[in-house]
């Protein structure tokens, strides 16, 4: 072994430390304050348009326009109410989400779980599916009416009542605005579930594997559980997107005026954006109908704020569930 | 300069178990014939062929990458997951391949068990975790669920701190506690071979004795086949020791032969700690 040279060579000098004085940063400072301000003004806009509406709306917001239906004159604040419209709206939110939620996690299932990750296929779905999202909401519109109305519900009446005139299924129907909206918002769901797929270790998968357990019982019993608040954040995504839509709806189910509640699935509905659309252009009156239009914008947003809060509870509800088991 | 660096290599003062009689090899449990594996264009194992025995403790040594791990999970065939993975070569369990088109991989995973080198519990309960298994295959009787749960936690040397908080998220206890519980969740549906994967690295030196404590308890009734990166542990706790270098197998035999007197230069060399 050669003993010349040592095996470690302590250096002798000790290294010299320069602190520098701590200089005032002009661009970190120019950078922090422009953030903040962009922040500021964000807010600002957000507090102006809340508060517009909350000022304007709330004096004409009771308990009767809440509660009351349009049978007497909807332009006339003494008389309006958008009973209907709250319910249109939420029966067809609800109808879209018991759609959209199985084809979506069962879309995001089959590309996370199954597909080859770099197989064409799954990269012309995967692209597909972002694509959809950027689609502007009244090719939807227009899409519902021509696939869903004429081509389903057309075809549905030729098959199983051909004797009639009037169409049963291929006319505008809160069914067909709901799959429309549904197919608008498959995109969200379908991201937000790949995301808590992909978050799941691939430890659980093998625990689950190993132990004998076939594919489909293993993302049945250990990955989707796992996963829910993650479709959870989908679903909530997709209510919130939706509620406030109308030009999908516009050909697809909205009605400008009902006598009634809708019964089934195949009558029309009045919603609550439409409703705005109807004030503000249909109406002879406009400074009467404003208080009017202001209250259906509030409750508008009421009611996406609440759901969105129902499913925010009941995701946290699963989450505590998941942490503490039983 | 210090007396130490201008020595010859010694062998290392380990502790070799005793293992006494090791049953022969005559008719081995499993057998692997010239196989090789390769991920994509590279060969990851190289025409290995060995033959293992009933209810003994082998040891999987050699330095990362060698394919000791990947050879531990040819055997409940979780290589199948990866798709770029080709297999030649025969292993036989019980005289039969199971890389044979007929085997059934949900039967062959029931009878060769696994546990990982990261604890993975599931996000359930204790008593689920060690229930899953027994559920997916048709156990659901409570009270006989209730007595393999019991029986596999107290195997696992794990029930006296359970006990009490069987109904709570397995996720509440200490890694050594979780990869206990992964080995009681393995044996629940009493395979034939247990497969372990490192299972104490990510762990303290109190937890892991315990795990090894545990697998001598266990030798007496599963064939166990344990990849470690810790020469001690091999030799504290295996019966058989494989040494794996670059893809092959470069040596088999009894640990008390490997660790005092291997046959290969390569063997020596990585037992005495010269590389790896």
């Amino acid at each position: 072994m050669d003993t010349q040279t040592p095996l470690l060579q302590f250096q002798e000098q000790k290294p010299e430390l320069h602190f520098r004085t701590t200089k005032f940063n002009f661009g970190s400072f120019f950078f922090t304050g422009l953030t903040g301000l962009a922040t500021l003004f964000i807010l600002a806009i957000l507090a102006i348009i809340l508060g517009n509406i909350i000022i304007n709306g709330a004096p004409a917001l009771s308990w009767r326009f809440i509660t009351a239906g349009t049978e007497q004159d909807m332009f006339d604040v003494e008389k309006a109410g958008v009973f209907p419209m709250i319910v249109g709206t939420a029966a067809r939110v609800f109808l879209m989400t018991i759609f959209v939620i199985p084809v979506g996690v069962i879309t995001a299932i089959y590309l996370t779980e199954y597909a080859h990750v770099s197989s064409p296929l799954t990269r012309i779905i995967r692209g597909a599916v972002h694509n959809l999202a950027g689609v502007p909401s009244i090719v939807f519109g227009l899409f519902g009416l021509g696939f869903f109305i004429s081509f389903v519900g057309g075809n549905l009446d030729r098959l199983f009542h051909p004797e009639l005139a009037e169409p049963i299924w291929g006319k505008p129907a809160i069914v067909w605005a709901s799959l429309t909206l549904a197919v608008m918002t498959l995109p969200v769901v379908i991201v937000a579930t790949e995301e808590s797929l992909k978050a799941i270790p691939l430890g659980l998968r093998e625990a689950s594997l190993a132990l004998g357990a076939t594919k489909l019982e293993t993302i049945w019993k250990i990955v989707l559980p796992q996963a829910l608040p993650g479709i959870m954040t989908g679903g909530i995504l997709a209510i919130s997107r939706a509620a406030g839509e109308v030009a999908p709806i516009l050909f697809t189910g909205a009605a400008y005026y009902m006598a009634h509640l809708p019964k089934s699935l195949n009558d029309q509905f009045m919603d609550l954006g439409y409703h705005v659309f109807v004030l503000s252009t249909q109406s002879p009156n406009v400074d009467q109908t404003r208080p009017i239009l202001y209250a259906t914008v509030l409750v508008l947003l009421i009611l996406t704020f609440a759901l969105n809060i129902v499913a925010i509870l009941i995701r946290a509800k699963m989450r505590a569930k998941m942490r503490l088991l039983h | 300069m210090p007396e130490i660096l201008m020595s010859e290599p010694v062998m290392p003062n380990i502790k070799v178990k005793d293992h006494g009689h090791l049953p022969s090899a005559e008719s081995p449990l499993l057998e692997v014939e010239n196989l090789s594996l390769y991920y994509g264009h590279s060969q990851a194992l190289k025409n290995i062929s060995v033959k293992l025995s009933e209810k003994v403790i082998t040891a999987f040594i050699g330095p990362s990458g060698c394919g000791k791990s990947t050879l531990l999970r040819c055997f409940n065939r979780m290589n199948d997951l990866i798709d770029s993975v080709r297999i030649t070569g025969k292993i036989k369990i019980g005289g039969q391949d199971i890389y044979e088109k007929s085997v059934d991989v949900i039967e062959l995973r029931k009878r060769v068990g696994m546990v990982f080198q990261r604890s993975n519990p599931f996000p359930k309960s204790i008593y689920e975790n060690v229930a899953y298994g027994l559920k997916l295959h048709g156990k659901n009787d409570r009270a006989e669920l209730d007595e393999i749960v019991e029986r596999s936690l107290r195997n696992a040397a794990l029930w006296d701190e359970v006990k009490d908080r069987l109904h709570t998220s397995a996720l509440g206890l200490s890694g050594g506690q979780q990869q206990r519980l992964c080995i009681a969740r393995a044996i629940a549906i009493r395979p034939e071979i247990i497969l372990m994967d490192e299972p104490a690295s990510a762990l303290d030196p109190i937890a892991t004795a315990k795990i090894e404590e545990l697998v001598l308890e266990l030798r007496k009734e599963f064939t166990i086949i344990i990849v470690t990166h810790n020469m001690q542990q091999a030799a504290r706790i295996s019966d058989y020791t494989a040494f794996f270098y670059l893809g092959e197998l470069i040596e088999f035999d009894a640990t008390g032969k490997v660790f005092t007197n291997p046959a290969k230069k390569q063997t020596e060399d990585y037992v005495t700690g010269r590389f790896g």
